[in-house]
């Protein structure tokens, strides 16, 4: 009796939630899966099944191989962006989540620094991108100050405007969503392990390798999945930093639909999806195997 | 077995800022002995034991392993292990994992330290569980596997801090008995810190009895018992009366008090009381005296003794002893800490 209480309490709690997800994220991607699969011409989408929005994204890149066509040239830019984001925001934010958690001792240290950590968050996008003109433009601080120090002649372009600025910008951004669940991994480490590893012999590195980072993993993943998700749908600071040069999947998407070809959007839609999905598996399962050894 | 070492501590300090936990000891433990470092918590026993470990630097003196000096090694170095509080097993590696940790950090390859791990699991009886996290092991059995990953390494000096205190009453008298049997079986010293007086008479071959910071006082289980040499230790160790008398005070075993009734004639020193309490424990009677000087007393005696005198709650009783039984105590500076040793 009190056990179908006790679960129907259950499914009260959790019922706000999966109402939401269903009405809000599970129908509408289902939506957007069928929409993939529907006819278009110039001004309007017709539902009859066709698989043109797939078709007409990939015309002629299969004659192009094995140069790559400018589909798939996008898709391997962003996810090439997608994997200095990640490797730089998992190397930075590992670091300081370690820093936090085994260096910094008092509780309210750790809160002060984390807080610390969100400061980029506090100005939108625009506000930034005009922030960093006047420092990484072509007359901007450093290549000014280069400049009369003597070590370069001519300013160096590639600092705003481009693949180095856009990932500068992800990296300042969501190095916070790999700090916050590494550390929060991190804090649940006993420190009597790494002590018990000491004394078993293991080095610094060692004890980094087969201790912290297996029990840092659920959060490393976790803060994989933040970055990885939202890099690779992102098409606003892409754009931004990109100066509008540099197409990305996300990009692409938003072109389709502001030429209201929703069916082609949809499909591109669904193939980021299925490419993000891939990643973020090859990775769990990646970091699966490293447990094992 | 050749792995045999005397572990001596020489003037050793440990200072925490401007507190000092532990204040110049000198201790030498034979190769081979069951050593109980026992004392109150915050006495220093817990930071002993981490310096001799290699986990807390020694503010001064050294600490030697056998002829070597090994104060500034790491604790790999050293050739001691150390079997953690809570036994900080490895919760991602199962249990043979854990136990050939110490190996894998050698680079020993996987078959080789896999065997030598099974080894040391059959040692600890833990054999059929080899493949189980720790999260799956009972708090008994957890503590066999920190057992079998300390002595991996073949350790001359094994270092538990605290070992039994995790475990409830009943496996923590059986793992009392497998921990003294381990050590007979392997011949290498154990160096155990607990604050339960009674787990050091039963383990210890040399008890070292610590308050704030300084050795209380080292010896057998029964020369501590016996004869107590402060009041502090006395107290602690438990089972003794401690009575002032004259300029003196003395220290007398609860089961060689005498309890007289007032009309006898009684020779030489006691004390009058009323009895406050009267408990039947199985194989003796405790009978609670409140002395008219103040003093406390707990007489212990057994069931045809009490039986004689047919004493009961509210009597006045005159307290005596025999002048072969009483032990004059040394002063100290911490006789006034009035810790009871009953944990």
């Amino acid at each position: 009796m009190t056990k179908d209480r006790n679960s129907f309490i259950a499914w009260l709690q959790a019922g706000p939630m999966m109402l939401v997800f269903v009405a809000f994220f599970l129908l509408p991607l289902v939506f957007v899966v069928i929409v993939s699969a529907w006819d278009y011409n110039e001004y309007e989408m017709l539902p009859a099944l066709s698989f043109r929005g797939y078709t007409d994204t990939f015309e002629g890149c299969i004659a192009q191989l094995p140069d790559l066509c400018t589909i798939l040239k996008t898709y391997a830019k962003t996810v090439k962006l997608c994997f200095l984001t990640w490797a730089i925001t998992l190397t930075i934010g590992f670091t300081i989540a370690y820093f936090l958690a085994f260096h910094v001792r008092s509780k309210t240290w750790q809160i002060v620094l984390s807080l610390l950590c969100t400061i980029p968050f506090w100005t939108s996008n625009v506000i930034r991108m005009i922030a960093w003109v006047p420092l990484l433009g072509r007359n901007g601080l450093i290549n000014q100050g280069l400049i009369d120090l003597g070590l370069i002649k001519v300013p160096m372009e590639w600092l705003l405007f481009s693949e180095f600025s856009v990932v500068l910008a992800f990296v300042h951004l969501f190095t916070f969503f790999m700090v916050v669940p590494i550390f929060n991994s991190m804090i649940r480490i006993d420190p009597k392990l790494v002590e018990a590893a000491y004394d078993a012999g293991a080095t610094g590195f060692q004890t980094l390798i087969n201790i912290i980072i297996p029990l840092a993993k659920p959060g490393i993943v976790i803060g994989s999945i933040f970055v990885i998700t939202i890099v690779m749908g992102d098409f606003v600071t892409i754009g931004v930093m990109g100066g509008q040069q540099i197409a990305s999947a996300g990009k692409i998407i938003e072109t389709r639909l502001n030429a209201l070809q929703f069916p082609a959007a949809a499909a591109n839609a669904v193939i980021l999806l299925g490419i993000t999905i891939v990643i973020i598996s090859a990775l769990t399962r990646l970091v699966d195997i490293r447990k094992e050894l | 077995m050749i792995s045999k070492a005397t572990l001596e501590l020489v003037n050793v300090s440990k200072r925490f800022g401007s507190t000092t936990a532990v204040d110049g000891i000198n201790l030498k433990i034979p190769a081979g002995s069951y050593c109980c470092l026992l004392g109150p918590s915050g006495c220093g026993k817990t930071s002993t034991l981490r310096m001799i470990a290699g986990h807390e630097s020694v503010t001064s003196g050294d600490i030697l392993v056998g002829a070597n000096n090994v104060t500034d090694l790491p604790p790999a170095g050293r050739n001691t292990a150390m079997m953690f509080q809570s036994y900080a097993l490895f919760p991602h590696l199962s249990v043979l994992d854990n136990v050939a940790f110490a190996l894998k950090m050698r680079s020993i390859d996987k078959e080789e330290r896999h065997a030598e791990a099974r080894k040391l699991l059959a040692l600890v009886d833990m054999q059929a569980y080899e493949q189980r996290l720790p999260a799956q092991l009972s708090g008994g059995q957890q503590q066999r596997v920190a057992l079998a990953r300390a002595l991996i390494t073949k350790p001359q000096i094994l270092l538990l801090d605290e070992p039994l205190s995790a475990l409830d009453p009943f496996l923590r008298l059986r793992m009392r008995a497998e921990l003294k049997r381990l050590q007979r079986e392997l011949g290498i010293t154990f160096i155990h810190v607990t604050h339960g007086q009674d787990e050091a008479m039963a383990l210890a071959d040399l008890v070292v009895l610590m308050n704030a910071g300084k050795i209380e006082q080292q010896g057998t289980p029964r020369e501590i018992f016996n004869h107590p040499k402060t009041e502090f230790v006395a107290k602690f160790i438990g089972g003794h009366a401690v009575i002032r008398a004259g300029d003196e005070t003395l220290a007398i075993r609860n089961d060689r008090l005498i309890l007289n009734a007032p009309s006898a004639g009684v020779s030489g020193d006691f004390i009058a009381g009323t009895i406050t309490e009267i408990e039947y424990q199985g194989t003796f009677i405790r009978v609670s005296i409140a002395g008219e000087n103040g003093t406390d007393l707990a007489a212990e005696l057994s069931e045809t003794e009490f039986d004689q005198t047919g004493h009961s709650v509210g009597d006045r009783v005159l307290v005596s002893w025999n002048a072969a039984n009483a032990h004059v105590l040394g002063a100290t500076p911490f006789a006034t800490v009035s810790t009871a040793g009953a944990a």
